[in-house]
């Protein structure tokens, strides 16, 4: 039996913290309440610090298999529970891309021999993320997909994203959108404005996210289907969404910390860690985000935590690949945004980075409640300390966050009743 | 003289107007060495220069090459087809093998915007942008600024119009940071789908009527229009571009009297300028041409005497 001690607890479901320990046996949560320390074997001191349920995470790049030279699922994972990461959805734009029964089964085997944290694999919208044939959407939900996604690629053909929205509809499975143009991207590879003239750099018009946003909720208005919008990044994506709500649409979205936390002017001097898809916008677009989440516009925030290795951003800025390794910055970057600026409560966060993401992939995480799993973290909300990217567990260093000076950090992450990270190390 | 206190040119975006007056003086000297009899100093003995080109070009090439060769540099070239910049070899591995060999400087020019800035981070030699991209070509801009300022006497102040591409020229960028610093006004006037966003934020006033922006100019200068524009949609066509846009003897006349006709070249004669402009009295397109070495010379000179100051 584990022990959880003196910690202040937000389980995802009070609206207001309390003072008590956590009992856990067998993976389980099994009781919450106070001096419970006698009967277990191993304590952990949450003195001064808070427990908080383990971070879910909607959408992130494992890169394995193919890409393993960039992350694989073992260094992904324990980069993921350094963050305070228990449960994360991983995408399909693998190489052989994650589009069948067998990818879906090979990627939770993987897991279960090599992740420390739960894997739960999004599975692709299109065959090889082409754009012409559907998945076939009922094996993959039975193999275990959590959603369906061609992220990293746009469904340009708008008659076969309704085709896939209304089959996966049926299917009860939800469609996570990468919402972009390519038309109106072109050779574009930032934002387009003023730091683009500046830098001379091609500039991707924030209409290419929100033609393709509003083509989606219309989409999804006529078929009465669920839709998940990734990546929102721009004022004008904000603002389609708030409105679909208020009519009803079943839409539901994600932001990343590197919208709420950096704008355009972070490419100044052709620096590729700030190079990611969608683009760092303006700060306009920044408060707009920080807005939505505010209001509810924006449900959760997921880290698009995409590891490069240095080989790929090393070049040229238009040859660089796109992402940024978000899973060890995440949550430091919200709370020192979002929460010690006053935008969302503590409570709120926890809302958006652990019980709504579950809600909307339907898995068992994102409260602290008796009889379920326990995925629990232990945070230090005082603690302030510089991003080093070079004590990343991600074998992605490709941070633009590298030497920020954070507040709020992950101490201690428990998976399943498991101890995976202690005092910031993680241990198995 | 005070020696430029950077190890690279990378562009003309955040220079000084004291580090701009320095190279226009200097290049002033050089001019001299180049216009003697005997056109040789040994500034640059036993230093090597090579001139590494990622694009085609002819005058910008042999314009630092003889620069190089005047003051007495090792020189050589290396021209990369751009359809290998993707694959072969990296161009931060490209730079470090050239210094490995003793280089000095190494002079690049690239279709990637930002790509010195990439090698002059990982190199110790001096970097000088040679065109990179759409972003800036701040010899150009130099050269051009240095013969304004030989017929004008002065920057400050001047109205200066750029017409034409404006978006897709790295020419127009160092112009408007370079001029702006020095104090002259920079307009720049073209179709709409050829105009970065915010461009005035960067100092220059829009005009979209070429008529408008010529006014009262003391220059103008033209920039290339590209056929691929029409292509790629961005012009309906090259015919309604020169009717429009053209700088012709007619527009000319809303100038200053003794307005100075420029362009860097290659010049599409009859598309965005008449040919009897470009072979005219107020050209001074060749001039432009003569300068460039004189610049070249001026900031080989500057930046391979930093290392010299730093130990004297």
């Amino acid at each position: 039996m584990l022990c959880i001690k003196n910690g202040t607890v937000i389980d995802g479901i009070s609206d207001v913290p309390y003072k008590a320990d956590i009992l856990i046996d067998k993976g389980k949560i099994i009781h919450i309440g106070e001096n419970m320390g006698n009967a277990a074997d191993e304590v952990i001191d949450a003195t001064d610090k808070w427990v908080l349920p383990g971070l879910v995470d909607s959408h992130c790049h494992l890169r394995e298999p193919g890409f393993e030279y960039k992350e694989d699922i073992g260094s992904g994972t324990r980069s993921a529970a350094a963050g305070g990461f228990t449960s994360v959805a991983c995408m399909a734009n693998t190489n052989p891309v994650v589009d069948n029964a067998a990818m879906v089964n090979y990627i939770k085997s993987i897991a279960r021999a090599k992740g420390v944290v739960k894997v739960y694999p999004v599975a692709a919208v299109t065959k090889g993320l082409e754009g012409q044939e559907l998945t076939e959407m009922g094996e993959l939900k039975e193999a275990g997909a959590v959603a369906l996604s061609d992220d990293g690629r746009p469904i340009m053909n708008s008659q076969l994203m309704r085709l896939a929205l209304q089959y996966a509809k049926g299917m009860g499975m939800l469609i996570i959108s990468h919402c972009e143009d390519l038309s109106l991207v072109g050779d574009g590879v930032m934002n387009d404005g003023y730091m683009s003239t500046v830098l001379g750099l091609k500039g991707i018009t924030r209409a290419a996210e929100e033609v393709m946003v509003a083509r989606d909720i219309i989409l999804a208005e006529v078929l009465d289907a669920p839709i998940h919008i990734a990546h929102v990044s721009t004022r004008g994506s904000v603002e389609l969404i708030r409105q679909a709500k208020r009519r009803g649409v079943k839409v539901t979205c994600e932001t990343a910390p590197h919208y709420f936390c950096a704008t355009d002017e972070w490419v100044d001097g052709y620096n590729t860690n700030a190079k990611v898809n969608p683009p760092l916008r303006t700060s306009d677009d920044v408060e707009a985000v920080k807005q939505g989440l505010k209001d509810g516009t924006i449900d959760i925030i997921a880290t698009d935590h995409a590891p490069h290795h240095r080989d790929d951003k090393e070049v040229e800025y238009s040859l660089a690949a796109n992402g940024i390794s978000g899973f060890e910055t995440a949550f430091s970057l919200a709370y020192t945004h979002l929460v010690e600026t006053g935008i969302l409560s503590i409570q709120e966060l926890v809302q958006k980075m652990s019980k709504r993401p579950a809600e909307i992939l339907n898995i068992d995480a994102g409260t602290i409640q008796v009889g379920k799993p326990a995925d629990v973290i232990v945070v230090d909300l005082h603690r302030t300390y510089t991003v080093d990217v070079s004590k990343f567990y991600s074998k992605g260093k490709n941070s633009p966050f590298n030497g920020c000076t954070l507040k709020g950090k992950v101490i201690h992450t428990i998976v399943d009743g498991k101890v995976v990270m202690k005092n910031e190390k993680v241990i198995i | 003289m005070m020696a430029l206190k950077r190890k690279d040119l990378l562009g003309l975006r955040g220079m000084t107007k004291a580090e701009l007056e320095e190279i226009l003086s200097t290049a002033q000297d050089m001019k001299s060495i180049l216009l003697s009899n005997v056109k040789k100093a040994s500034y640059l003995q036993g230093k090597s220069v090579v001139m590494l080109f990622y694009e085609n070009s002819t005058r910008t090439r042999f314009s630092f090459e003889f620069a190089a060769k005047y003051l007495g540099a090792h020189t050589a070239s290396v021209a990369v087809s751009s359809s290998s910049v993707a694959k072969g070899e990296s161009l931060v591995d490209t730079g470090k093998t050239l210094q490995s060999m003793g280089i000095d400087v190494i002079v690049l020019r690239h279709p990637m915007s930002g790509a010195p800035h990439l090698l002059a981070k990982h190199v110790s030699a001096s970097v000088i942008n040679a065109g990179d991209g759409i972003n800036e070509h701040p010899t150009q801009a130099l050269l051009d600024m240095f013969t304004i300022k030989q017929k004008k006497g002065t920057l400050d102040g001047l109205k200066v119009a750029i017409i034409g591409d404006i978006l897709h020229s790295r020419v127009a960028r160092s112009n408007i940071w370079g001029l702006t610093a020095m104090g002259a006004e920079v307009r720049v006037a073209g179709p709409s789908t050829l105009m970065p966003p915010d461009i005035e934020k960067m100092g220059a006033r829009v005009f979209y009527k070429v008529e408008e922006a010529i006014k009262d100019a003391d220059v103008v200068m033209g920039l290339r229009i590209q056929r691929e524009r029409q292509q790629k949609g961005l012009l309906p066509s090259i015919r309604e571009y020169t009717r429009l846009f053209g700088i012709t003897q007619e527009r000319i006349r809303l100038a200053k009297a003794d307005a100075l006709i420029m362009h860097p070249g290659p010049v599409n004669r009859g598309v965005e300028i008449s040919s009897d402009l470009v072979d005219g009295e107020q050209s001074v397109i060749n001039e432009q041409v003569t300068n460039g070495v004189a610049i070249r010379m001026a900031l080989l000179y500057l930046l391979t005497r930093r290392d010299y100051n730093a130990v004297h």
